[in-house]
């Protein structure tokens, strides 16, 4: 096998997606009570596409008045929506789920746009298990009773169907901006309970798109509410007094905060937060499927995923062998244009994220591990970050330790299993974890061991609506998908 | 049992001066001196021992009535961090043992205490101020809880988890897993039989526990320190200790190596507190909730056992089996 690479016998032409199919507004309200208004204040903020930084639309900036407009409509509409028999909701929901389906490229073009994804994510990765998530959850809205929650009662006793909550404060990330509004969005309406989402400011727009599709879906007025803004407008929805239950993804310590701000009261919480995922490769693992695995648990959305597997834990005696391997098949990752469809790697969401693992990789560099990234070209706007590897980790580096949301991975070795299990387990987050090994007994062994949410063995970051997702320890607390998935929005 | 008394309360005890006469104090009649019984000296369960508080002190415990029962180890932050040390040591064992073996442990300690039921129907008379009737209906309800709990340790795995039916060729299985060391603040009012309300479905699933003792009547549940000592409990699984619960409690919600804390023993205000505290490592939280009409009389559901679990979903990739052969 040569390594040498005629470049220009595989250049590949540019094939990008077409952006006349999402037609996206010079402005967006927020969307309330079934209408899209302007702010209280008349604030707005920019979002920007971060290939680009082309300006994509001028967004209304929810503040608190707005929040409480908000959660005061989805009060109002609980009523009637948790009402309406199982069975009408659910035709709700796979009204919304067929929707996505037939709008599906247009939301994958505008989710690349805005977010900076590439194409190949969006229309294969995204849009799919949206539409799938909210097709499982409508499923469930007439099946409530057999979904294994009694109903609570001051006696102990368990009634035949469980209740919802009431109104659901949700705030969403940037990293998939449309499958966490599914995640968030479909249990909460298939259980009966009304929603006010906030979407992160970065990428607002295809939750306002969403909105959309609510109205094409005659979703009544007040169920959905879209409350676009910053920190400012979460943390007023999460603290409103009227809110029940309240569902975060995003920073651990946003986590922390959101956490104490509920301290003491009746909502119910659920968090998804973040991650150092130890992807753990055997000396007997298939090297080539992991080469391919590794790549997709860190490059994939550009690493910002909380379930990435940011540390490769990687057995020393194949240690040589895979890097070579993983080092080859680097050198021919795609970076650049998000739209191309043959983009592997696309933008960083936006310019405070790339300071911040530009910040942590200089750290990794400075702690003495040793940085490499393969010959790449960065456009010169937009916001970008090659894909870098770190050898010779210690547990101690910060790059090691710190959650990066960014195409860094970091290595590291071990000898025994015992030693994979102590590294893998030694964070406080408990998202996910891999292992690649052929043999069947040493997987579910150490699959036993591992403290985590989620554990792919032989594979790496697949999704799926009936799989529970969720963290240990600081990456969070309940479960998103699933039957799992339902206990967040139920009174049980 | 040795220890078994011979009619309500210790016989022979000098009440405390100030104190009223204890109940069950002999009368002093001519003739022959009555024996004197001997104390128990109340200590905390802590790693499978009986050490005092580190602090060296005690508060006085008496009954209803006001008359001095014993006293009790007066818990300090160091014995609270020294229990935090022997439930995590004991974490691996207990949570890596078959289903099968905790719930014989379990059982095993319903054996244990209905055969020390005499000596804990007296305690909880003494402590609450119940009729020996009411409080023999509070212990044999203890005992049956145990049971319960002890039924379900390999069950609830199959109620709660299960194959997730994805679409590609994986086999995802969920299935529930221990928290980790759960600290629990013992009921206030129901000293036993809502003690073993809330320990038995922590450490049914694997879980280990530092235990707060009901401040006012900490004594039932010292004893039961006793009870699980012999009943085939690991040492540190189950860990109790006495004293001021915001004491305790406060450096046990702000540890970094407990997972999880039950509230059921706190007020509203320090309720509110520890979940504050306990976010700093985003513990997994039980708040207060509404106890039954009949006092933990009631047959508990699933959720104090599954407050204390995680979900752990794994996929495992199937490949299919073609002409193309193992497919990854």
């Amino acid at each position: 096998m040569s390594m040498e690479k005629p470049a220009s016998a595989f250049e590949y032409a540019p094939a990008p997606e077409s952006r006349a199919v999402v037609d996206i507004a010079p402005s967006y309200g927020l969307f309330i009570d079934g209408e899209f208004t302007e702010a209280a204040d008349g604030r707005v903020f920019k979002t920007v596409a971060p290939a680009t930084e082309e300006v994509l639309s001028e967004v209304a900036q929810a503040g608190e008045a707005d929040v409480d407009r908000a959660v005061r409509a989805a009060r109002r509409a609980f009523a009637s929506w948790s009402a309406l028999p199982g069975s009408e909701r659910a035709k709700y929901l796979f009204r919304i789920a067929r929707i996505v389906q037939e709008r599906s490229r247009e939301l994958a073009v505008l989710e690349t746009l805005d977010n900076g994804k590439p194409i190949k994510e969006t229309r294969d990765s995204d849009l799919p298990l949206v539409a799938a998530h909210f097709f499982y959850y409508a499923g469930w809205a007439d099946k409530l009773e057999h979904a294994g929650f009694g109903r609570r009662t001051t006696n102990g006793h368990s009634g035949a169907s469980p209740r919802p909550l009431g109104v659901a404060g949700q705030v969403i990330p940037w990293n998939f901006p449309l499958l966490m509004l599914a995640w968030k969005i479909a249990p909460a309406l298939a259980t009966g309970n009304t929603v006010v989402l906030k979407p992160a400011e970065t990428t607002p727009l295809s939750a306002l798109f969403f909105a959309d599709v609510c109205r094409q879906a005659g979703l009544p007025k007040g169920v959905v509410n879209i409350v676009p803004g910053y920190g400012d407008a979460g943390a007023a929805l999460v603290a409103h007094p009227d809110v029940d239950k309240v569902a975060f993804t995003g920073s651990t310590a946003v986590g922390k905060e959101i956490a104490r701000t509920v301290a003491g009261t009746r909502k119910k919480l659920t968090l998804e937060l973040g991650g150092k995922g130890a992807n753990i490769v055997f000396d007997d693992a298939p090297l080539d499927q992991a080469v391919e695995g590794i790549v997709n648990g860190i490059f994939f959305n550009q690493g910002q995923v909380c379930c990435a597997g940011s540390r490769l834990l990687v057995q020393e005696s194949v240690q040589d062998e895979l890097l070579d391997a993983l080092k080859r098949r680097l050198t021919t990752l795609r970076l650049g244009d998000p739209l191309d469809k043959n983009t592997d790697i696309g933008a960083i969401n936006s310019a405070e994220q790339l300071a911040r693992i530009t910040a942590l990789a200089e750290r990794g560099e400075a702690e003495g591990a040793e940085r490499w990234s393969p010959a790449c070209e960065l456009p010169s706007t937009g916001y970008w970050f090659a894909p870098t590897l770190f050898t010779g980790v210690t547990q101690a580096h910060t790059v090691a330790r710190e959650e990066i949301f960014g195409p860094v991975l970091s290595v590291l070795t071990f000898r025994t299993p015992d030693e994979a299990v102590a590294k893998a387990n030694n964070t406080p987050y408990g998202l996910s974890a891999g292992i690649w090994s052929e043999k069947g007994s040493r997987v579910l062994a150490v699959a036993n061991r591992l403290r985590a949410g989620v554990v792919w063995s032989n594979t790496f970051n697949k999704f799926d609506p009936t799989s529970p997702f969720g963290g240990y320890k600081e990456s969070g607390s309940g479960r998103e998908g699933g039957r799992h998935g339902l206990e967040a929005y139920l009174d049980v | 049992m040795s220890d078994k008394p011979e009619k309500t309360g210790k016989t022979g005890k000098t009440a405390k001066a100030g104190k009223g006469e204890r109940p069950g104090e002999p009368e002093g009649t001519a003739g022959a001196a009555p024996r004197l019984s001997v104390f128990k000296t109340y200590k905390l369960y802590v790693g499978g021992k009986f050490p005092r508080s580190e602090s060296g002190r005690v508060y006085e415990v008496t009954d209803s009535q006001g008359t001095w029962l014993a006293n009790a180890p007066l818990s300090s932050r160091k014995d609270a961090r020294d229990a935090v040390v022997a439930a995590r040591k004991a974490f691996g064992g207990w949570s890596g043992a078959t289903a099968y073996n905790r719930g014989q442990v379990l059982y095993r300690v319903a054996e244990m205490l209905e055969g020390r039921r005499e000596q804990f129907v007296r305690e909880v008379a003494e402590a609450e101020g119940l009729s020996q009737a009411e409080a023999a209906a509070q212990v044999d309800a203890a005992v049956d809880r145990w049971v319960w709990y002890a039924g379900w340790t390999d069950k609830i795995a199959q109620v709660v988890g299960g194959a997730n039916p994805v679409a590609g060729p994986y086999f995802n299985l969920s299935t529930p897993e221990p928290t980790g060391v759960v600290a629990v603040l013992a009921p206030q009012e129901s000293s036993f039989l809502g003690l073993v309300s809330v320990i038995a479905p922590v450490i049914a699933t694997g879980n280990t526990a530092v235990v707060i003792a009901s401040e006012r009547f900490p004594l039932p549940a010292l004893s039961l320190g006793e009870v699980l000592a012999t009943s085939d409990v690991p040492g540190g699984v189950v860990n109790i200790l006495s004293g001021r619960t915001a004491e305790i409690a406060a450096p046990l919600a702000a540890h970094q190596d407990v997972n999880a804390i039950d509230l059921a023993g706190a007020d509203e205000a320090l309720a509110k507190e520890l979940e504050i505290a306990a976010a700093d490592n985003l513990k997994r939280v039980l708040r207060p909730q509404p106890v039954d009409d009949g006092g933990w009389s009631a047959t508990p559901g699933t959720e104090r056992l599954t407050a204390f679990l995680e979900t752990k979903t794994v996929w495992h990739t199937t490949g299919a089996l073609g002409a193309s052969g193992s497919s990854y």
